[in-house]
């Protein structure tokens, strides 16, 4: 998503435009500077970025250093101004607030690295049993996509029906017929709503880890793994040797890209536990939910949402800085 | 092209956290007034079985309007899980609906964002008088001192449903008065996959409810006279207890019941899975859920000791829906004649028959459809032994934070640790200090 778009070349505007452009040039009324072509052309989408992306951004950045409660949602102007205090609030983890949002904040880093680990292992795993053509292979990998296809609330709702203490699915197999515990458990409230919620992440999340796999393994040549056979080398340190290293630069942006939507993830938790989560399961975006909606105290919600936002920046930075320092190196 | 490759990366978490970011935007301005005379949107709370039995039930009374006044009724009946959010979104927007419901215990939180009409003299003139109503009911319209930005357009108050077969079978010849006999009955009543008594863990709005009245019971409060929150004075945090205690040391409750927060409760009690419940009007959904209404009875909320009455014999809140106007409306003037419709005796009488509840106004409250021996005794604990929720500004706060503390102690509790009064009061207290300043 992020790392194969390349931006327009600027030579571009360099090279004569083709066609009769130079041709017409005296018959125009006016001229428009040829180095300017290009970025008229980017202009639209400059617009509608800065008035989707950015201007929403800034505007949340503002309402964080506002006193923006109940009293003053009507209208906006009138809420006080109160410098860092919503920020002093959130950052300290001595008092309550920001101990809770500490405590969130490493439950999401958790689940992030258990939910992005297992559905790319699930996902490098499925996507090699896959790279050779078989009979089938085309259902499977259709059957494999579902859970990416389908629509993120349908899907999630069907989970919770399953995962319910008294009528589910899950304690049905797992109480009933496997005999496992001594009573069924509970998956959606208490400590085991973690496990639910890195389940179903991974469950929904492990298809695109495949699709994305299956596609670059589509790009390393055959002859790589005929050669590597004659020479000797087993299935292992087929995988080893080459498979992994041509898909790095893939990978690179797999799992960058799996650790924003994880980290991020609303969806899941919000229809899973609906409006107030249990404490295992309070990942850091329901959290801010929970800290601006429901306590009616959008400020503070802001001002969170600013600190995931430098943070998130900071991690994509530094991973961006070291693997494609250490991609440098090893090339 | 590593630059590059960066800045295309901080474009996409920028995209990712500006979601989390940017929720609203834009500034209300505008004062309402009536450019759009012809048109008017209502947002309905879904006070029967399904939004769509709530547009079957709204429909013809939104036709008869239309025939009276000319002005077209565009209904759209909103979930309770989103009708909190969307009433904030259009008050921070400025555009919203004209005429809304809103819950009656959410009246003066949402008067103190000002997105509402008040109903001023002239206001309530315009709908046909304040003293048309029941006094109980404008009690949860708005604080005290301050015209109410809301009126009351179906009263509800909770009663003890109890399932008359299961108690003959279990030999108990009277439904319970006070709790200590309430839970001996539910541990009679508690057999071979059957509870005593069904509770809604996991919805916020019921916990807190409950909290409030058997605080009242201890002499606590979650709220002292200044409107500052009291979470963990020991009534408050007793009567808590007392409440989770059905389930964790009682063990009169399914422990399944602390998932519970889409009416699962009421289909137990309707299914003979539970054989008691707290509920407001039940009776409607009852019927519609397949129970003989021969099977049930319905009874004052037990209390401490003695019976129902005011101070610590308190037994219900006041609970109802009230029906505002916004205050950017287009058309205020069709508002005001929209809610002096929907607040008339004729109305009143047909929209409170159709949802099981109670007319607010005195006049309808006289009809013989509301004298079944349930309304009777909901009618008379609204009455004589109901309070209003506490008419501060946190309300709103108040029932989810103190909600999800209860549906946390519940999990504790179906899980089998202790629930201790310790354990409640820090509970308590953490949702106290999320209250913030």
């Amino acid at each position: 998503m992020a790392a194969p778009v390349t931006a327009p070349s600027r030579d571009g505007g360099q090279d004569p435009i083709p066609g009769s452009a130079r041709a017409r040039a005296p018959r125009r009324t006016y001229k428009v500077g040829r180095g300017a072509v290009p970025y008229l052309l980017v202009l639209p989408a400059l617009a509608l970025e800065l008035l989707i992306h950015l201007v929403p951004m800034v505007v949340g950045v503002v309402m964080s250093f506002k006193e923006l409660t109940q009293f003053y949602i009507r209208n906006w102007g009138e809420a006080p101004w109160t410098g860092l205090s919503n920020y002093r609030v959130a950052v300290d983890f001595q008092a309550p607030i920001g101990e809770a949002l500490l405590r969130s904040f490493g439950i999401t880093c958790a689940f992030t690295v258990l939910a992005v680990g297992f559905s790319w292992l699930l996902g490098v795993t499925g996507a090699i049993l896959m790279q050779d053509s078989f009979r089938g292979r085309a259902a499977l990998r259709a059957l494999f996509l579902t859970p990416y296809a389908l629509p993120v609330y349908a899907s999630v709702i069907i989970w919770a029906f399953m995962l319910q203490h008294d009528n589910g699915l899950v304690n049905h197999v797992l109480h009933d017929q496997l005999h496992l515990g001594s009573k069924p458990a509970f998956w959606l409230i208490g400590n085991n709503s973690f496990v639910s919620l890195v389940v179903v992440s991974v469950w929904r999340n492990w298809p695109f880890a495949l699709l994305v796999l299956m596609a670059g393994m589509q790009n390393i040549p055959d002859e790589l793994y005929e050669a590597s056979a004659i020479d000797g080398a087993g299935v292992w340190q087929q995988i080893r040797h080459i498979t992994m290293p041509s898909l790095r630069p893939i990978n690179q942006v797999l799992v960058l890209v799996l650790f924003l939507w994880t980290f991020n993830d609303f969806n899941v938790p919000y229809v899973l536990f609906g409006q107030s989560a249990p404490p295992a399961g309070d990942l850091i975006s329901i959290h801010i939910y929970q800290a601006s909606f429901l306590t009616w105290n959008f400020g503070s919600g802001s001002a969170m949402s600013v600190l995931l936002l430098l943070f998130l920046l900071v991690v994509t930075t530094t991973y961006l800085g070291l693997t494609s320092r250490g991609r440098r190196r090893s090339a | 092209m590593r630059r590059t490759r960066i800045i295309a990366a901080i474009a996409a978490i920028t995209t990712a956290a500006a979601a989390l970011t940017a929720c609203g935007g834009g500034t209300a301005t505008g004062n309402g007034g009536n450019k759009n005379p012809k048109t008017l949107t209502y947002w309905a709370s879904n006070q029967g079985k399904s939004l769509d039995d709530d547009k079957q039930k709204l429909t013809p009374e939104l036709q008869k309007f239309t025939k009276q006044t000319g002005i077209t009724v565009k209904l759209e009946v909103v979930p309770w899980t989103d009708l909190l959010n969307r009433i904030l979104a259009a008050t921070s927007s400025g555009q919203g609906p004209d005429v809304l419901n809103i819950g009656n215990t959410w009246s003066a939180s949402l008067q103190a964002t000002g997105g509402l009409l008040p109903f001023d003299d002239q206001a309530f003139a315009a709908i046909g008088g304040k003293d048309r109503f029941v006094p109980s009911a404008l009690g949860s319209t708005g604080a005290p001192g301050k015209p109410p930005t809301a009126v009351p357009i179906y009263s509800l108050a909770y009663g003890l449903y109890y399932n008359k077969k299961l108690f003959k079978e279990a030999g108990i010849a009277n439904p319970p008065t006070t709790w200590a006999e309430l839970v001996a009955d539910g541990k009679k009543l508690t057999t071979g996959g059957h509870y005593g008594l069904a509770v809604e863990g996991a919805n916020n709005s019921e916990n807190a409810h409950h909290a409030f009245v058997f605080a009242k019971q201890h002499g606590g409060d979650f709220f002292d006279a200044s409107g500052n929150p009291t979470f963990t004075s020991p009534g408050a945090v007793a009567g808590v207890k007392q409440y989770i205690d059905f389930m964790a040391n009682d063990k009169i409750t399914a422990p399944g019941d602390a998932e519970y927060a889409q009416n699962q409760s009421v289909q137990d009690f309707a299914k003979g899975k539970a054989a008691m419940l707290l509920w407001q009007a039940a009776g409607v959904q009852l019927k519609e859920r397949g129970m003989n209404p021969d099977d049930w009875g319905v009874t004052p909320v037990p209390v401490q000791s003695g019976a129902p009455g005011s101070g610590a014999n308190i037994d219900t809140m006041v609970a109802g829906i009230n029906i505002a106007i916004f205050k950017n409306s287009q058309n205020r003037d069709g508002a005001l004649k929209f809610v002096k419709f929907m607040t008339s005796d004729d109305e009143q009488k047909i929209l409170n028959g159709k949802y099981g509840s109670i007319p607010p106004v005195a006049a309808a409250q006289q009809d013989a459809q509301f004298s079944s021996p349930e309304l009777t005794v909901l009618r008379q604990g609204l009455a004589r032994s109901a309070a209003a929720l506490p008419q501060v500004t946190k309300e709103s706060q108040f029932e989810e934070l103190v909600g999800t503390a209860m549906k946390d102690l519940f999990a504790d509790a179906a899980a089998g640790r202790p629930v201790t009064a310790e354990s409640v009061q820090k509970r308590l207290e953490k949702a106290q200090q999320q209250m913030g300043g």
